[in-house]
């Protein structure tokens, strides 16, 4: 056995004048880091096995415990930081590569917090929401380019292509069942069903008790094509086709074995105990043809009466990338940033790799306009949408509607600390372990959703009626309500937006 | 309709309030030999050992007969039946007749013939008030007591006086200490705790002859005493009935809706027999919730409510100087013996249901679930009997049946 | 009458119900100040494999402890069984009948049990502060 090089990351604070050894921090931790020593009559804590989960905090009922970064320093090194140090040592000990999970957590600019809303002052006066009706209903589908007319000269308002409705202009984005709880699910589907939203049940199937919120829910086939057959696509209100996610562009999906349940074997239909790995590619699409087809696929299957959602993630050349989808039959794009959260994926590719979400969604709103073909898909976006002014922004950018996960999580009870893929998630949300599962109850859970998701509409509404807007649709692609702050010529440029004070 | 009850202790009270659920306006007459209004019998020996007072006894409040609109008759015996007219004769020689009659007239101390009895001028029985009271004004810290039977009563006894009195000796003709209710290892372990406390026992012995102050036992010893408590046993008052046929089984017989064989005529509490389930025999019953349900049953069924005793068991609690005694049901079939050295644990299994237990010492906790096994009649097999073994809990039952005691209302 | 119920399916067996009962029936008024003390809490947590739940007093409408009470200490006021401690002497009559084993004695050797917080002045503490919401305080 060779020396362990890696300090512990916390330090376990417990003030011992607080404690009063009811022992609620050792049952509830599941990395074991707590317990009742019969020697010394107190407490001890394993600082080494804590994950920062904030559980024991929470629960301690004399708020006796205090978790803090080791204070242990290396050599100050403005270019090999404490942390490059310790992968090397991690990767030399195991040969192994780093998985990390939920969003980047590197410092790269955030776009969001560059970006300022407007409001009406004088003219064009603010409306307030509560005195007027707002709103905030969308319409995620194709849209007709002309205006139809009758042979009585009316205008026939029936739009042939199927369309999701939202009570809001936003959704819960794909997680897997198996990268989160049972009861996560369950949470999320209520929550759906009674806000009149929808979520998504990312690439682990649908859970058979979960098909009677089928018509909230948005499923999902990826490239493993996990619990894809005929009931499920019927089953879900739209089906997405997965290419990408932001959190890892280029590969495939990632669950660990110990994650996989019976439950979850069933739901995915595949074997228990080894990780389920998904393909990088699809193997069945090459090029903007095969998608095109699989596509239609879906639609016949599904009889043409569900919205077809292509999702990838936010690269380079994101904007062709779109225009082909756009032209290719989806009825909606979902672009995900590089921000956006993951059960596990190796952590190299979840920090480098894809590009943000604001960049990509002004390109692909930018070209599809220009290209005529904006109203072929509706526009959904997500990767770390962490507040109604981010969905605001999202939207005045060219977004229809956004995709939220890792803020669903966080409501949840979530304290990010980038654990899931060790499988001990202390919340009931990133595990399969049933004493942990139940932690998470889905009648909290749901409650939780609920309330997030009626505070940040009602948040829209407010900034909206300081817009003088009275509606989504037009606030859609309205880049004259934003302004870039700290930007360069080049950012404010592909954003589309002036600086502040122009 | 006219109701009459021959005796005012518990099972009286809970035969009143039951009468009165179904008829608030038929005559209910009572008719008690103590002055004193009901109270639970067991309760003297606290008020001699200081956990409560003879003030804070009766079971009921003072209002609680002009409540439930009864003519009270307190102080007076019943000295006969007439089941042809249905008539009640006090000795004073008043006569009361009745629709339905109660016969509740609880137990006396036995006291058997014993050579030169009458020479000891301190003694005293120990079953009500009135003897607490007047064993309370005789003894003195120099008092060397005496008592005859190594009972409930006996015991009791000793405990509510032995930091007030110098000494006490037991005799009991029986091997062990509380015989009826403990085996043989059981009533070691006790006895041993209490000869500690210092009570000194003759067992498997008895009085031959008293004087004054001496009594001779059979072994040939001799004890010197001040005081004698006699607490050899008890008998059921059956005289009434007896006198006029009603079937007796060293207890007035009762069916199980409290009916003895004479029609119109019920019994309740310790005068009476009910049929343990745990034996399936009829059985004396002598404790206190069983007179309670049975005069709640009889009540119940003299006013036109028909309910049945069918969970008649013997359940005992008793307690000395801090060691618990939990008991109930009867000690056949298997027997499991689950003791460590702090507490003692026997259980008794027989096709496939709980009919017995013997608990001393930190084995009496949540004991109710095991009573509760052996009163409802649980199939063993439908619950981890291994699991409620090891110790009194709900955790042992099936899923749906503790999602129904816990997630229902009870 | 609402009555307490307790969910197995969410009792995660934490003890925290245990502990806020054992302040809101002590003189104490801060978690801080039970260091130290040996809790007797009126609820009282089943630790199972993967199954755990409290366990409190019923508040059966028919309560046989109400019956083999010898004191008449045990009464049932409205559907609340309450304890008299002025009245009890300490038989230990109630937990051989109660079939849930919900009375148990205090340090004194006087029972008691869980009366709903009645005499605390608040809703039953148990359930205000399960975290998930395990506990119910209901009419069924």
């Amino acid at each position: 056995m060779s020396i362990n090089y890696l300090p512990s990351e916390y330090e376990v604070y417990r003030n011992q004048d607080r404690c009063i050894n009811c022992r609620v921090c050792e049952r509830q931790c599941a990395n074991e880091v707590h317990h009742y020593d019969a020697d010394l009559k107190k407490m001890i804590s394993d600082e080494s096995k804590c994950v920062d989960c904030q559980r024991c905090v929470t629960l301690c009922p004399t708020h006796a415990l205090k978790i803090e970064k080791n204070t242990n320093r290396y050599k100050e090194n403005a270019n090999w930081s404490q942390e490059s140090i310790t992968n090397i040592y991690r990767q030399a000990t195991t040969g192994g590569v780093l998985l990390g999970s939920m969003g980047n957590p590197k410092e790269y600019p955030i776009y969001w917090d560059k970006l300022l809303i407007n409001a009406s002052q004088v003219t064009n006066p603010s409306i307030d929401p509560l005195r007027e009706p707002m709103e905030t209903r969308t319409f995620l589908g194709k849209k007709d380019h002309h205006i139809h007319y009758d042979k009585n000269g009316e205008i026939i308002t029936t739009n042939e292509n199927p369309q999701l409705e939202l009570s809001t202009p936003i959704m819960f984005s794909a997680m897997s069942y198996g990268s989160i709880s049972y009861n996560a699910h369950k949470s999320l589907a209520t929550a759906s069903k009674e806000l009149g939203i929808f979520y998504n049940t990312g690439e682990g199937g649908l859970h058979e008790d979960f098909y009677a919120y089928g018509p909230n829910t948005i499923v999902q086939v990826a490239s493993g094509r996990f619990g894809v057959e005929p009931d499920y696509l019927e089953a879900g209100a739209a089906v997405e086709i997965k290419i990408g996610q932001g959190a890892k562009p280029g590969i495939g999906g990632h669950l660990p074995g110990t994650k996989i349940t019976a439950e979850v074997s069933k739901t995915r239909m595949i074997p228990q105990g080894t990780d389920a790995i998904s393909p990088a590619p699809h193997h069945d699409i090459y090029s903007i043809e095969d998608l095109r087809q699989l596509v239609y696929m879906l639609k016949e299957t599904t009889n043409y009466k569900k919205p077809i959602i292509v999702k990838i993630a936010a690269v380079h050349n994101v904007g062709a990338i779109a225009s082909g989808i756009a032209r290719c039959g989806a009825d909606i794009i979902a672009i995900d940033g590089f921000r956006g959260g993951t059960g596990a994926a190796p952590a190299r590719i979840r920090d480098n790799v894809g590009i943000p979400i604001e960049l990509a969604l002004a390109t692909v709103d930018k070209r599809l306009r220009e290209e005529g073909i904006r109203d072929n898909v509706s526009l959904v976006v997500g990767g770390s949408i962490r507040s109604s002014a981010d969905v605001i922004k999202a939207i005045a950018l060219g977004a229809d509607a956004c995709y939220i996960a890792t803020s669903a999580l966080i409501a949840l009870g979530c304290h990010l600390c980038r654990s899931c893929h060790q499988g001990k998630c202390n919340w009931g949300i990133a595990t399969q372990r049933p004493e942990l599962v139940k932690r998470l109850n889905p009648e909290i859970g749901k409650e939780h959703l609920v309330n997030l998701i009626t505070a940040w509409t009602h948040e829209i509404k407010e900034m909206m009626g300081g817009m003088g807007i009275n509606s989504i649709e037009a606030l859609r692609g309205n880049r004259l309500m934003l302004r870039g702050i700290g930007l360069n010529e080049k950012e404010l440029e592909i954003l589309g937006v002036q600086h502040a004070g122009e | 309709m006219k109701y009459v009850i021959i005796g005012a202790s518990i099972a009286a009270a809970s035969a009143i309030e039951a009468i009165r659920k179904n008829d608030k306006t038929g005559s209910i007459t009572l008719i008690g030999k103590e002055n004193d209004p009901p109270y639970c019998r067991p309760l003297i020996s606290y008020a001699l050992w200081g956990k409560t007072t003879f003030e804070k006894m009766p079971y009921r409040s003072p209002l609680f007969y002009k409540e439930n609109k009864v003519k009270l008759i307190l102080g007076k015996a019943a000295t006969a039946i007439d089941k042809k007219k249905k008539t009640v004769t006090l000795d004073d020689k008043r006569v009361f007749s009745y629709d339905k009659l109660l016969i509740a007239t609880g137990s006396r101390p036995f006291v058997p013939p014993m050579d030169g009895l009458e020479k000891v001028d301190k003694k005293f029985t120990f079953m009500t008030i009135d003897s607490a009271k007047a064993l309370e004004k005789e003894i003195t810290p120099q008092s060397r007591v005496l008592v005859i039977g190594a009972g409930l009563i006996g015991l009791k006894c000793c405990e509510g006086i032995l930091d007030k009195v110098a000494s006490i000796d037991v005799v009991d003709m029986a091997p062990r200490i509380l015989p009826s209710i403990l085996d043989e290892n059981g009533a070691k372990r006790v006895q041993d705790f209490l000869e500690d406390k210092g009570i000194t026992f003759h067992l498997g012995d008895s009085t031959a002859s008293f004087t004054k102050k001496t009594a001779t036992l059979k072994s040939g010893g001799k004890i010197s005493f001040d005081i004698l408590v006699l607490a050899v046993g008890v008998r059921a008052n059956t005289d009434l009935i007896d006198a006029i046929g009603g079937e007796l089984n060293r207890g007035i017989v009762t069916n199980d809706q409290c009916q003895t064989t004479i029609p119109d005529i019920y019994a309740a509490g310790d005068c009476a027999t009910s049929h343990d389930i745990t034996c399936d025999t009829e059985r004396v019953l002598a404790l206190f919730p069983n007179a309670n349900i049975m005069g709640e049953i009889a009540g119940s069924n003299m006013s036109g409510t028909e309910k049945h005793y069918d969970d008649a068991i013997a359940a005992n609690a008793i307690g000395f100087f801090g060691l618990h005694i939990v008991t109930a049901g009867s000690y056949i079939g298997e027997k499991l013996d689950l003791s460590t050295p702090t507490g003692y644990k026997v259980l008794f299994t027989h096709d496939d249901h709980l009919v017995g237990m013997i608990l001393i010492g930190d084995t009496i906790a949540r004991s109710g679930i095991y009573t509760n096994l052996i009163r409802k009649r649980v199939s063993l097999s439908s619950l981890n009997f291994a699991l409620i073994a090891q110790s009194p809990q709900l955790m042992a039952f099936k899923s749906t049946d503790r999602v129904s005691m816990l997630g229902e209302r009870q | 009458m609402k009555r307490v119920y307790v969910e197995e399916n969410w009792c995660l067996a934490c003890h925290l119900c245990e502990y806020w009962c054992a302040l809101s029936n002590s003189p104490l008024d801060n978690m801080v100040k039970l260091k130290n003390k040996d809790i007797r809490p009126r609820i009282q947590v089943e630790e199972g494999k993967d199954i755990n739940f409290a366990v409190s007093c019923r508040h059966c409408t028919d309560p046989i402890c109400v019956k083999s009470c010898i004191s008449g200490a045990l009464t049932i006021n409205n559907g609340l069984i309450q304890i008299d401690q002025s009245k009890c002497v300490g038989c230990y009559t109630c937990i051989m009948a109660c079939p849930y084993g919900a009375l148990m004695p205090n340090e004194e050797g006087v029972m008691q049990k869980c009366e709903l917080c009645t005499s605390n002045g608040t809703e039953p503490s148990c359930v205000q502060h399960c975290p998930n919401n395990a506990i119910k305080y209901e009419e069924r």
